[in-house]
């Protein structure tokens, strides 16, 4: 008889880190040949336009960035909660949260000076999200309750919160349709590249993955949150107020989210909308797994989401593969890194008797 | 029960080994039929590893098991559950939302086809209490019923599989008194019947009042196997302890000075919310280490976490150097300068994923000397733990290593590099050399004794009682909470010592 077991196997080098995430992204895309085919598609033609949409043309390349934008900032939020094993999957209401706090602010902020405006929406929105996040997090500390329940089903919370204003106080005037008013023009992010939709959302999620390393790296916050992360009660012991921690994490990584919230709502959408993100908080989760939870993995994996988001809608023109091909990838991109992760840290023993 | 009997079940030659530690060396074991068996031994004998093997639930790297004649290679519970043997572990595998009666047809083929067959299985089971007396409402839910009354569940569990041979892992320890007595009339009957039970205790008095027959495990070993009728609980102590002593170590002549650790009147609760210290008083004083005997789960670990900040007393008071511990802060011990070593260095005392310099800093990553404005200093920290590593001669690949990559001595020279290296004027060292080699321990047996010569007082709280011989200045006893007595080391004797361990008063 031949029985399988699972045991712990040694820590790996440290160039695991990046060679298995670049695996596992190669094994998505050869495996996506199956979807592509099953419906019907030339398969060298589909990868070929699925890379030409997404990074072809200039333009093409720079709205691979504009996609990248919310996807990043959500991944890092996301990535920087489960560091601490704060597990935030909340990060779509948190983004909801900042484009409705950038929505209040961007509509009524006329009366002072233009410049203050962004600034005033770009912290009213990382708060938003950060507070949105907070509780959850007050709920776990104070009274255990599992933050992976709880940040979830804020989510509905959240949307539902967001409907209810857009058909009533938020709704502009005269329209029937759930949508608030404009924001105004001082509220607008800059388009930093000219005959694109390059914005300032898309450098602020840059330098966000900067200060994120800085902070995980170089601070004593994030030590903290390292130390609070790999044992808590070890942490506790050695005199880490586990609380605070917790707190300010839920805090940053709401924030962060709430930020992309704010990006698609002032340079994109300008106004609030109920579908201002097609899940892009979820996506975060992903993005963050397949990331490796660094800001850097993080960086290239939205990176890569996009690719494939933006490349789908091409694809799907040129060779009539639906564009939900894209959400069976990204489904798979998940899977196969789980997959991968848990052999760097399992291996299976095959025991024959 | 004659030992010229065939055994039930036999163990021969069994070693298991985890990463480190050996836990059974070479144990040859018999377990006949009609008998009951106890296995004595301290926590970490390994008593409870060889039942495990037994049970099917660890396989054994070398050796053979024959039950009933047969050689039986056990690989799951399932196995060994199919030829007779069960066992009632020390944590019950019952599922709290569900009764009685479906927590024990669980695994069992009661029924036709799709459904549960609950008639035929409560009437076996009705049939199972009556002759054992083991009243339990078969309709009660699981999470509504006494700690006592779960162990009944489990060992009708046992017998409604129809085992021949029960093992019990220390079932008196979560018992009060009437249940216990209620617990050894279900054994003897058990026995009566010819079934064979095993009984793993270090509680010497239960031992003689229950068992035929006495296996002693110590270190991983068969030390000792004794008719009860032909013993006394004199010589188990004796045998359990053991007698050699490990090392000769140079103590030098410091006279102790004034207090450094008193607790006055502390009272804690234990995870379950039962009473684990009961009005607790100890004195510590510099150039001194009290050596705290006992086996544990009599308070030693409640003890430790309240003086470690990690568990909030009832009541009482934690004084370091006359200044008053903010009770269940380890910020306030760490400020007051206690180096603390738990016993639990794995889940408490260290981050295994992080490197052995994070885990060095742990304590002090905050002061002015390693960061300004929040950053991190790491020119200093690496300097830091550079020294720290080769002034306890850890051996790694270095101050990045994984601190998971350490060897089990050398995880407790991190562990003391971190707690001994900012000079504290007390040490609570609880288990320190627990699951560790000869080399190790020696090493960290003179660390302890250079911080006694260095001025700090020590508490060391240990089930070895070679250690506590070997380093105590007194030795004190503490049993269900209580501090049974308190001798300097030169009046100690070993029988007392192991008479006070087991709750005897003389």
């Amino acid at each position: 008889m031949i029985r399988m077991r699972i045991t712990k196997r040694e820590p790996l080098p440290k160039w695991a880190r990046v060679v298995i995430p670049i695996a596992a992204i190669i094994t998505t895309l050869i495996l996506s040949a199956i979807p592509i085919l099953l419906a019907g598609g030339n398969l060298w033609k589909s990868y070929y336009y699925l890379f030409y949409g997404a990074l072809g043309t200039r333009f093409n390349l720079l709205e691979t960035f504009v996609k990248a934008s919310p996807l990043l900032l959500t991944g890092l939020a996301v990535a920087f909660a489960f560091r601490a094993k704060f597990w935030n999957i909340g990060a779509e209401g948190q983004l909801l949260a900042g484009a409705l706090a950038a929505t209040v602010l961007g509509v009524s902020l006329g009366g002072i000076p233009g410049v203050l405006v962004l600034p005033v929406i770009i912290i009213g929105g990382f708060l938003a999200g950060g507070i949105w996040a907070a509780i959850p997090a007050i709920l776990k500390t104070k009274l255990k309750v599992d933050d992976v329940v709880s940040t979830l089903l804020l989510n509905y919370v959240m949307i539902h919160m967001m409907g209810a204003l857009l058909f009533g106080p938020l709704q502009q005037p005269g329209s029937s349709w759930p949508r608030s008013s404009a924001i105004i023009e001082a509220a607008r992010y800059p388009i930093l590249l000219t005959k694109s939709r390059f914005h300032l959302g898309i450098l602020i999620a840059l330098l966000a993955v900067l200060v994120i390393w800085f902070i995980n790296k170089r601070t004593v916050f994030g030590y903290r949150s390292k130390a609070v992360g790999v044992n808590i009660r070890a942490a506790q012991f050695g005199g880490i107020n586990t609380t605070a921690v917790i707190l300010w994490t839920a805090l940053v990584s709401g924030g962060l989210a709430g930020l992309a919230g704010v990006g698609e709502l002032c340079a994109l959408q300008y106004r609030l909308i109920m579908d201002i993100s097609p899940g892009y908080g979820y996506s975060g989760i992903v993005i963050a797994m397949l990331g490796n939870l660094h800001p850097v993995g993080v960086l290239f994996s939205s990176l890569f989401f996009s690719v494939i988001i933006v490349g789908a809608h091409t694809m799907s023109r040129m060779t009539g593969v639906p564009t939900y091909i894209a959400e069976v990838i990204q489904g798979m991109a998940l899977m196969i890194m789980l997959i991968f992760l848990l052999f760097t840290e399992y291996r299976i023993r095959v025991v024959r008797k | 029960m004659t030992t010229t009997q065939k055994p039930i079940a036999s163990m021969s030659s069994i070693t298991k080994r985890f990463l480190d530690v050996t836990a059974n060396s070479d144990i040859d074991f018999n377990l006949y039929p009609g008998e009951i068996c106890a296995l004595l031994g301290e926590n970490g004998a390994g008593k409870t590893t060889l039942m495990n093997i037994l049970f099917g639930y660890y396989t054994c790297d070398e050796g053979e098991i024959f039950i009933k004649g047969k050689k039986a290679e056990l690989s799951a519970p399932r196995d060994a559950i199919s030829r007779g043997v069960g066992m009632v572990r020390q944590h019950f595998a019952l599922v709290p939302s569900q009764t009685v009666l479906e927590n024990i047809i669980i695994g069992t083929d009661s029924g036709k086809g799709l459904f549960l067959d609950f008639k035929s299985a409560r009437i076996k089971l009705l049939r199972i209490q009556k002759k054992f007396g083991l009243q339990v409402d078969p309709d009660a839910r699981v999470w509504t019923l006494s700690v006592g009354e779960q162990q009944k569940v489990e060992i009708l569990k046992a017998l409604y599989r129809d085992v021949d041979i029960l093992i019990m892992d220390e079932p008196t320890a979560v018992l009060a008194p009437a249940e216990t007595v209620e617990l050894f009339k279900t054994l003897k009957s058990m026995a009566k019947e010819g079934r064979s039970v095993v009984f793993i205790s270090h509680k010497l008095n239960e031992v003689m009042e229950i068992a035929d027959r006495v296996v002693v495990l110590r270190g991983g070993r068969v030390v000792a196997g004794r008719k009860t009728s032909e013993t006394n609980i004199k010589e188990l102590a004796n045998l359990m302890v053991g007698r050699d002593l490990l090392e000769r170590l140079e103590k030098k002549k410091v006279r102790p000075g004034k207090p450094v650790l008193e607790i006055e009147n502390l009272s804690a609760l234990n995870d379950k919310k039962l009473l684990a210290l009961k009005g607790l008083k100890l004195v510590v004083r510099k150039n001194e280490i009290l050596g705290m005997a006992g086996i544990s789960g009599n308070g030693q670990k409640e003890l430790s976490e309240a003086l470690f900040g990690m568990r909030d007393p009832i009541e009482g008071t934690i004084k370091i150097n006359g200044d008053a511990l903010r009770l269940g802060s380890p910020v306030s011990v760490i400020r007051l300068k206690m180096g603390r070593i738990p016993e639990d260095r794995i889940d408490t005392g260290l981050m295994m994923d992080l490197s052995v310099e994070e885990n060095l800093i742990l304590e002090n990553h905050a002061t002015p000397e390693f960061q300004r404005f929040g950053m991190m200093n790491f020119k200093k920290i690496h300097q830091f733990s550079e020294d720290l590593i080769g002034a306890y001669s850890i051996m790694s690949s270095g101050r990045d290593a994984v601190t998971s990559s350490l060897s089990g001595g050398n995880l407790q020279k991190v562990m003391l590099a971190r707690e001994l290296g900012g000079r504290p004027a007390i040490v609570v060292a609880s288990q320190p050399t627990r699951g560790l080699d000869v080399g190790a321990m020696e090493y960290i047996h003179q660390r302890i004794l250079q911080e006694r010569e260095c001025g700090a007082g020590v508490l060391l709280i240990s089930e070895d009682l070679d250690e506590i011989f070997a380093l105590s200045d007194r030795i004190t006893v503490l049993y269900e909470g209580v501090i049974m007595g308190d001798v300097p080391v030169a009046e100690a004797s070993r029988e007392q010592i192991g008479l006070w361990m087991s709750g005897v008063t003389r």
